[in-house]
């Protein structure tokens, strides 16, 4: 595939996950902060993103598990889930800890568990999306191209 | 200075930044955009990191930006401390946008607050928190100084040259700058100024309760408290803002609550909040914290005398109209640096310190914000962050005017008007008529309070001893611009109000 081509189809992509609404305008910030200096910005943020993620979710499930729930620390693992969600941009898993700290507050353990099913299925499909994106931005620039940037 | 200029062409670049968040995406996102802002940034994911970092260099920061919700230490005591210990301005930030949280921010001293996700544009004026500070640090040591500008020590400005010649280096910075007016407008070197700061030591703040023991404490004005303590260099103003902290702190000694004295005293309004805070590290805190073994090694006598003697720089001065109504008709549009600047962007001279105030105005009311008689104060330990090699230049624009104005009781100094200054500030003397100073400074006190808030001046119950400082943490928006928006407005409402504030005794009329 030419570069140009490849370079169509990363933007088709990603505006498709903007139309989608697995990103917003955040994650354009952070493709406007990578430069010649840091390259690998993008990749590097959404790296720690899924770790951390990950992490939390681990978190979240076993604090969820406990016979006596902790509200409290369900609800700060899912206050930090959105604020590096947000960080990055990927709006449906911050959205999942919105409502998810609702139900926090109303100690409601099946929605709170409920919603913890979402918020990992959300994230799923945005790192699934944000891998694949990621792959095409490398082959791009394998092919000695530049990433195409997305007016937003 | 070749470096100085050089620097100070540099502004706000090279501001140095501590940022700590237990987010590592954020952390580094944050990171990321600061020094795309070309600031120096030091990140770290835990507070007490931050604060032993802060420690370690007291002057080795200029503004730190903290996380809420951290898993050692919540931000507000960290914004606490470091209010407390290092004096310099925090930013808070979190994915929580509610008003109380908001509002524990601005209580507790914070100069702003971030929602995430932080964008960049709202990081790159950050710098103006520094500079704001240090202005009101400065204005408060000005405003203490007593009439003699010659008082002056020369340690009160390491960089900025006192001699009635022309101060060299300052000199030419402000003169280059007044000649790149076009350039210089966000390329002001107030931030550096190292200012003359009142300290309240141990032995001064120990003259001052002799003083006011020995009066009792209701008859205990500040007049004669200056008199009793006969130190030279103190100012009425000095003590004023000194005694009005300290019956804060004993009134929380006394039990009285922090919320009550915010109701009952519309002079303190919110700044109750943070002598509420610096009162209890006065006070009951301090001690917890001195037993805890958590203070430094100083003595819980000098933290409390520091302590006093620093909210006056942190927290401003209880604005003395601004009522507790006021705190919350803040509009959070105002709350986001930047945003509300550019609207006031103006033609004319734009050498200001806060972007489009027409200096036309501006010397007048700017100068008398300043209300200051004099700079002969204590210079003490100058305020930290910026010195000159920090990549910041230590220019004084304060002292250079000074010189050009020693006739005069006040000292029109004023970050925004360097080009003016070196005009021998004539614009500011052609402007200033007594009744201009006098009309300029009573209303000048409602623009002094108001940040973002339209307020009108209100009878200050307790004006004698009313300080005129900047309600520094308020500025949640450009102070300037308020003033700028006030003075538009202001017309009628001059003489709305009297002001028995001290800050009126220094106008010659």
């Amino acid at each position: 595939m030419e570069v140009d081509q490849m370079q169509r189809q990363c933007l088709d992509y990603t505006k498709s996950l903007f139309l989608e609404g697995f990103l917003d305008g955040q994650f354009v910030q952070l493709q406007q902060l990578q430069d010649e200096n840091n390259p690998d910005f993008v990749v590097e943020v959404v790296s720690l993103f899924f770790e951390d993620s990950e992490r939390l979710l681990n978190d979240l499930t076993f604090a969820l598990d406990q016979k006596s729930i902790d509200f409290k620390k369900v609800d700060a693992h899912v206050h930090q889930l959105k604020g590096s969600s947000s960080s990055i941009g990927a709006q449906r898993v911050k959205n999942c800890c919105i409502a998810f700290r609702n139900f926090c507050e109303e100690q409601n353990i099946d929605a709170c568990l409920s919603c913890l099913q979402q918020v990992k299925q959300e994230y799923c499909h945005v790192k699934n999306k944000l891998e694949t994106l990621i792959r095409l931005e490398q082959q791009i620039v394998a092919a000695g191209g530049s990433i195409p940037t997305m007016e937003f | 200075m070749k470096s100085s200029d050089a620097v100070s062409d540099q502004f706000p670049a090279g501001l140095r930044v501590l940022v700590v968040d237990d987010d590592p995406t954020c952390l580094m996102i944050l990171e990321k955009m600061l020094r795309t802002c070309l600031y120096e940034v030091t990140k770290c994911n835990r507070a007490e990191t931050a604060l032993s970092l802060l420690r370690e260099s007291k002057n080795g920061f200029d503004i730190v930006i903290s996380d809420v919700h951290m898993p050692d230490m919540d931000g507000f005591k960290l914004l606490e401390l470091i209010g407390l210990e290092m004096d310099l301005p925090v930013i808070m930030m979190s994915a929580d946008d509610g008003k109380s949280v908001v509002m524990k921010g601005v209580t507790h001293g914070a100069c702003d607050y971030l929602i995430k996700p932080v964008r960049i544009e709202a990081l790159k004026n950050i710098w103006q928190h520094v500079v704001r500070k240090r202005k009101n640090e400065w204005k408060d040591t000005e405003q203490s100084g007593s009439a003699e500008e010659g008082d002056r020590q020369p340690k009160a400005s390491d960089e900025a040259d006192y001699s009635s010649s022309a101060n060299e280096g300052s000199w030419r910075n402000s003169k280059k700058r007044r000649d790149e007016e076009d350039e210089a407008e966000e390329r002001d070197d107030t931030s550096t100024l190292k200012k003359p700061r009142v300290v309240w030591s141990v032995e001064l703040h120990q003259q001052f309760v002799a003083a006011v023991d020995q009066l009792g404490i209701d008859k205990a004005v500040p007049k004669k408290i200056l008199e009793l303590m006969n130190v030279p260099g103190l100012t009425r103003e000095n003590v004023a803002s000194h005694l009005q902290k300290y019956r804060l702190y004993l009134r929380r000694l006394n039990g009285v609550s922090q919320h009550q004295n915010n109701m009952n005293n519309s002079f303190l309004g919110p700044q109750e909040g943070t002598f509420g805070t610096i009162s209890s590290i006065n006070g009951i805190d301090l001690q917890t914290l001195a037993v805890a073994g958590q203070l430094p090694a100083q003595s819980l006598a000098t933290l409390q005398a520091a302590g006093l003697g620093r909210s006056t720089a942190k927290a401003g001065v209880p604005m003395p109209i601004m009522d507790q109504r006021n705190l919350f008709s803040f509009e959070n549009p105002r709350l986001r640096f930047g945003e509300g600047q550019q609207q006031h962007l103006s033609s004319s001279k734009p050498v200001n310190l806060l972007h489009g105030i027409p200096t036309n105005m501006e010397p007048k009311q700017l100068a008398n914000l300043h209300h200051i008689t004099t700079k002969g104060s204590f210079q003490d330990e100058v305020t930290s962050g910026i010195k000159g090699s920090g990549g910041f230049p230590s220019y004084d624009i304060f002292n250079e005017l000074h010189h050009h104005k020693s006739h005069h009781d006040w000292d029109i100094t004023n970050p925004g008007l360097t080009y003016n200054a070196s005009q021998h500030a004539n614009p500011l003397q052609e402007g200033l008529q007594q009744d201009n100073l006098q009309n300029a400074g009573q209303h000048l006190n409602p623009l002094l309070v108001d940040n973002s808030i339209r307020v009108k001046a209100e009878r200050i119950p307790d004006a004698s001893s009313q300080t005129n400082l900047f309600p520094e943490h308020y500025g949640q928006e450009d102070l300037m611009s308020a003033l700028l928006k006030q003075q538009e407005g202001m017309g009628p409402a001059e003489n709305e109000f009297e002001f028995d504030g001290y800050s009126l005794d220094n106008i010659p009329v």
